[in-house]
């Protein structure tokens, strides 16, 4: 039996970028692409950790840029936010695909691969579009808007130009709680940062916290929401099938305050 | 103003002009500038759903609902007894910019009773506009519901703040109107409605010569008509609305199924259920008319008055016209493609797409995400075997019925999911 090489790296794009740069620098045939805390020590296989190398991705994506349109790009870089188990290995067909054909336009877009992909991708971007709906801000004492949040997918980088070009005029946070990490912008620049502050324990920020009128705000938009409903048109179906129950937690119109 | 009298007003005010449903804010973009509050992509989001699954994107509000009218179908009608409240012009700016700060809503949309006359009216609704557009640095969306009868100054004025105006004509034929609100004329409704077409021309010529000249109403026009009050067909209301998108450049016309609100023997009585399938069916007739290339002719006419309720439109046409199929999915031009049951746009698109590279048979079609169960009937592809038969229009519709889920059950969205 052939043992198979597993390249474990530390679960960024720059991270999965070098692995593709060592497939093709080692020239590794099959090889299985995976997140280092999704590791488990399997018989038979050489699992090698790869060290994230920002020339080298900047290589390999530079490279595929020169290859696909940029809406093919984007595609790519939302299916591996997915963070969907094997997405990779997936990525990695696709990428070796587009390296091999000479031209773009020649890539054939029913290849199953590319299919997976883009569906993957749409899952990803539908999860983006919610939570540019679904985030909501409580304005602090320090003048911050404050937000949590817990996607399905890793889309926090998705959501940079969004809320940099609307909110411009006032500090924002963006938390995800899942992933311990979040997006600050300074009304300057939008920048990654963690917290100790939130955890899984302490998923939003205390009613102490709140700038003066924050409650008041929250509560006039409570009395919104109740008002527009029409009773006699109620449809439970497709109000879950829009504001599916799991997105709730965050929404103040969802809940008691 | 103390924080419960807040409360109160926008209960009242906003329970009122809940049953307006041009909800749309999409179209027309408007970027942030100088580091103010908001923009608009031209895609409207939906920050939230309400318990009957409709989108909630803008703060829906008017302005009081003390009015001098008394229109029939309307819960604001000076003979109705029910509270009534006003906002301040400042109290509007200030709820619209905390709720677009939190990412509650996407923008405003104002509308009004009218108190005193239409102008006096009209002039508070731009006043907000004006104040939120100049004060506060706003770039979200903001529509103004003009009131019939404003002055073509006003209206002028309006579409320099707005994104989107719309005069609603509610009653679909004249007569109606007469019968259920007796203080408004025709041309009241139409001579705003002129006006904001005139301007959009003017300002597009204009900004051809003049890169500087000031935006107007950068999403255009809407109106809306409700169903089911006056006995009306739907031919009626569609070759309305087909007048009015072409005669004043309509962006969107809006179909809004009566909810009885008041007893009065001009109107259906307070037991009626609100004919929420048959709105679903003139929005998917309405989008068959604006993107799928059918005249309403075709779909409306002295034979037909009423849309079928059991079967989509285009599936009705359809049936109505099967010596037009089978369509050949690997030859068939993009508008004939578009006319087939169960074959939305979209899948237009991909077919096109996929069809370069192989001739297309029913895995394939599948795999694009076709509704077979329909579309399999009126097709042919690469596949020897085929379900086109010889069958009269009632078996087949029969047969799809059948094998359809059926989605007939009460409820629809006009949020749309079509075909
Ligand atoms: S004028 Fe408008 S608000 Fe007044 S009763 Fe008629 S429809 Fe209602």
């Amino acid at each position: 039996m052939n043992p198979q090489t597993i390249l474990l790296y530390d679960g960024s794009f720059d991270g999965f970028l070098t692995c593709v740069f060592t497939v093709y620098e080692q020239k590794i045939g099959t090889p299985i692409i995976r997140k280092e805390s999704e590791s488990n020590n399997q018989l038979f296989t050489i699992s090698e950790t790869i060290i994230t190398d920002e020339t080298k991705s900047n290589r390999v994506w530079k490279g595929i840029k020169t290859k696909i349109p940029s809406s093919q790009q984007k595609i790519l870089f939302k299916a591996f936010l997915s963070e969907i188990k094997g997405v990779e290995n997936t990525l990695l067909c696709y990428i070796k695909n587009i390296f091999d054909t000479p031209n773009a336009t020649l890539i054939d877009y029913s290849n199953k691969d590319i299919l997976k992909i883009s569906q993957v991708a749409k899952m990803v971007g539908r999860e983006k579009h919610r939570m540019e709906a679904f985030v909501r801000f409580q304005r602090t004492k320090d003048d911050i808007f404050v937000s949590t949040i817990e996607p399905d997918f890793n889309v926090l980088p998705l959501l940079i130009y969004h809320f940099k070009d609307r909110y411009a005029d006032q500090k924002w946070l963006i938390y995800d709680i899942k992933r311990s990490y979040g997006l600050y912008y300074d009304l300057d620049k939008v920048d990654i940062i963690t917290l100790d502050f939130f955890s899984k324990l302490n998923t939003s920020v205390q009613k102490e916290n709140y700038a003066d009128n924050e409650l008041d705000f929250q509560k006039l938009w409570q009395t919104y929401f109740n008002s527009v409903n029409i009773k006699s048109r109620k449809n439970s179906k497709l109000h879950l099938q829009h504001l599916p129950k799991r997105y709730w937690k965050y929404l103040i119109e969802k809940n008691e305050i | 103003m103390s924080f419960e009298r807040m409360r109160e007003k926008l209960s009242i005010l906003a329970d009122a002009a809940k049953y307006d449903v041009s909800c749309a804010s999409s179209g027309g973009k408007r970027e942030n500038t100088n580091k103010g509050i908001g923009n608009n992509t031209g895609m409207g989001i939906c920050h939230s759903y309400t318990e009957d699954g409709r989108c909630v994107s803008l703060l829906k509000i008017l302005l009081t609902n003390h009015c001098i009218f008394d229109c029939a179908y309307c819960v604001t009608r000076k003979s109705n007894d029910i509270k009534r409240a006003a906002f301040k012009i400042q109290e509007v700016v200030d709820l619209t910019i905390n709720f677009y700060r939190r990412n509650y809503i996407e923008g405003l949309f104002l509308s009004s009773g009218i108190f005193k006359n239409s102008d006096y009216t009209m002039e508070r609704l731009v006043a907000v506009a004006k104040k939120l557009r100049l004060e506060e640095n706003f770039n979200g969306y903001i529509h103004l519901k003009s009131i019939p009868g404003t002055s073509d100054e006003l209206m002028r004025e309006a579409g320099l703040y707005a994104d989107r105006l719309s005069v609603n004509i509610e009653i679909p034929t004249i007569s109606g109107l007469k019968l259920l609100a007796p203080d408004k004329k025709h041309e009241d409704f139409i001579k705003p409605m002129q006006k904001v077409k005139n301007e959009i021309l003017q300002y597009k010529a204009e900004r051809k010569i003049i890169k500087s000249t000031p935006r107007y109403a950068p999403a255009g026009q809407s109106t809306q008509m409700i169903i089911g009050a006056t006995g009306e067909s739907d031919k009626d209301i569609m070759y309305s609305a087909t007048y009015y998108y072409k005669k004043f450049n309509m962006r969107r016309v809006y179909y809004s199924g009566y909810v009885p609100v008041t007893t009065d023997n001009r109107l259906p009585s307070l037991q009626t259920e609100v004919p929420i399938l048959r709105e679903n069916r003139l929005y998917q007739t309405d989008w068959l008319l604006r993107f799928y290339g059918f005249s309403v002719s075709e779909l409306l006419n002295d034979q037909y008055k009423n849309l079928a309720l059991d079967i989509d439109p285009k599936l009705s046409w359809a049936l109505r016209n099967l010596d037009f199929f089978p369509v050949d999915i690997n030859k068939a031009d993009k508008n004939i493609l578009a006319r087939i049951p169960g074959i939305g746009m979209q899948s237009v698109s991909k077919i096109l797409q996929a069809r370069k590279f192989r001739k297309l048979d029913w895995t394939h079609l599948k795999a694009i995400g076709i509704a077979l169960n329909r579309a399999q009937h009126f097709i042919i592809c690469n596949s020897k075997d085929f379900y086109h038969k010889d069958i009269t229009p009632y078996t087949l519709k029969n047969i799809i019925l059948k094998t359809s889920k059926s989605k007939h059950t009460k409820y629809f969205t006009n949020q749309l999911s079509l075909f």
